[in-house]
């Protein structure tokens, strides 16, 4: 029979690990905005300048939501009382 | 976690007093937070300080360096708040200032990086929330509230499309001020774990390259956010001012 504490960090570390499969979204996400960055500067070179700053901000708003993933991750393994 | 592993990870992110100040219950410690946001000031000022010193029409080095970051941030809130946002430049130009001096004084070894805590990146973003939210206010009145009514939803979508602009609203500050503090905390975290596994012998020069390469990475990264953060609230400003 296991402790009430281990199986709650048993549950921590699962969780925790579980937790971290949502950044597949995002790298998702963000390759798919470099893509579309790219084909935009191959089809119009001259605009690499205004695409390329656009890029960064999409992969920023993009990235931000495998960050939450990680945050949530750090929250369950570090602020759950154990 | 009930045993503390030998090398903790996250003990780079620890705050503690300096020069205890603590007044019954109210604690006004000078802590090393603290310490690192002075320098953080005096870098900002020095920098800008000298490079206003024996100015000359053709910029030596110093000046120059001043005037892009100037000319840089000129150009992002005209860009995207339009010219009478302007007024608003010294503000916009401090905030982008302290953000990226905080972040890159986070990469100095043995430092303390002040914006990898949410409480600095939220008290920045809250702060500046309900300023650009009062300044709607009070440039629009109460047609400032038609900002979250798009022009021409249909009828049967307005009580749908109300709660969802409102909720979006609110969490601006908040994923502002989670996005540099995430980003920050898991750059440094993942450099100290990294960093752990360096000492393991001969096989360590892997962790080492690694660490090379994910250093120059996270300058980059701390340079972007400090970017991203103040072209995002000149967008919002852009909200307030010229209603979409």
């Amino acid at each position: 029979m296991e402790s009430a504490l281990a199986t709650t960090l048993m549950g921590k570390y699962i969780g925790a690990g579980l937790a971290t499969l949502g950044m597949l979204g995002a790298a998702i996400g963000v390759g798919i905005i470099f893509a579309a960055a790219l084909n935009g500067i191959a089809r119009n070179p001259a605009k690499e300048g205004s695409i390329k700053g656009l890029a960064l901000l999409g992969m920023a708003l993009a990235e931000f939501m495998g960050l939450l993933a990680f945050v949530v991750a750090i929250l369950i393994l570090y602020v759950v009382k154990s | 976690m009930t045993e503390a592993p030998v090398h903790n990870p996250l003990a780079q992110f620890e705050v503690y007093p300096i020069i205890p100040l603590k007044f019954g219950e109210l604690d006004l410690s000078f802590t090393n937070a603290s310490l690192w946001m002075v320098i953080v000031l005096g870098m900002a000022t020095s920098l800008l300080m000298m490079g206003v010193r024996n100015r000359q029409l053709v910029p030596g080095r110093w000046q120059s360096m001043s005037e892009m970051l100037v000319e840089f941030i000129s150009s992002v809130v005209t860009d995207n708040a339009g010219k009478e946002a302007m007024k608003f430049f010294p503000l916009i130009f401090s905030l982008f200032m302290f953000i990226l001096l905080s972040n890159l004084c986070g990469m100095i070894p043995l430092s303390f990086t002040v914006t990898s805590h949410i409480v600095v990146t939220f008290a920045l973003a809250a702060t500046l929330f309900v300023g650009i939210t009062i300044l709607g206010f009070v440039k629009h009145g109460m047609h400032f509230l038609s900002l979250f009514l798009p022009a021409g939803t249909p009828w049967w979508m307005v009580p749908l499309m109300i709660p969802i602009e409102l909720t979006s609203y609110f969490m601006r500050p908040v994923s502002l001020s989670i996005r540099l503090a995430a980003n920050m905390l898991a750059g440094h975290l993942l450099l100290k774990i990294v960093a752990g596994f360096v000492m393991i012998g001969l096989l360590g020069i892997f962790p080492f390259g690694f660490l090379l390469i994910f250093t120059g990475f996270e300058i980059f990264i701390a340079c972007l956010h400090a970017y991203i953060f103040t072209l995002l609230i000149c967008i919002y400003l852009n909200d307030a001012l010229n209603l979409h």
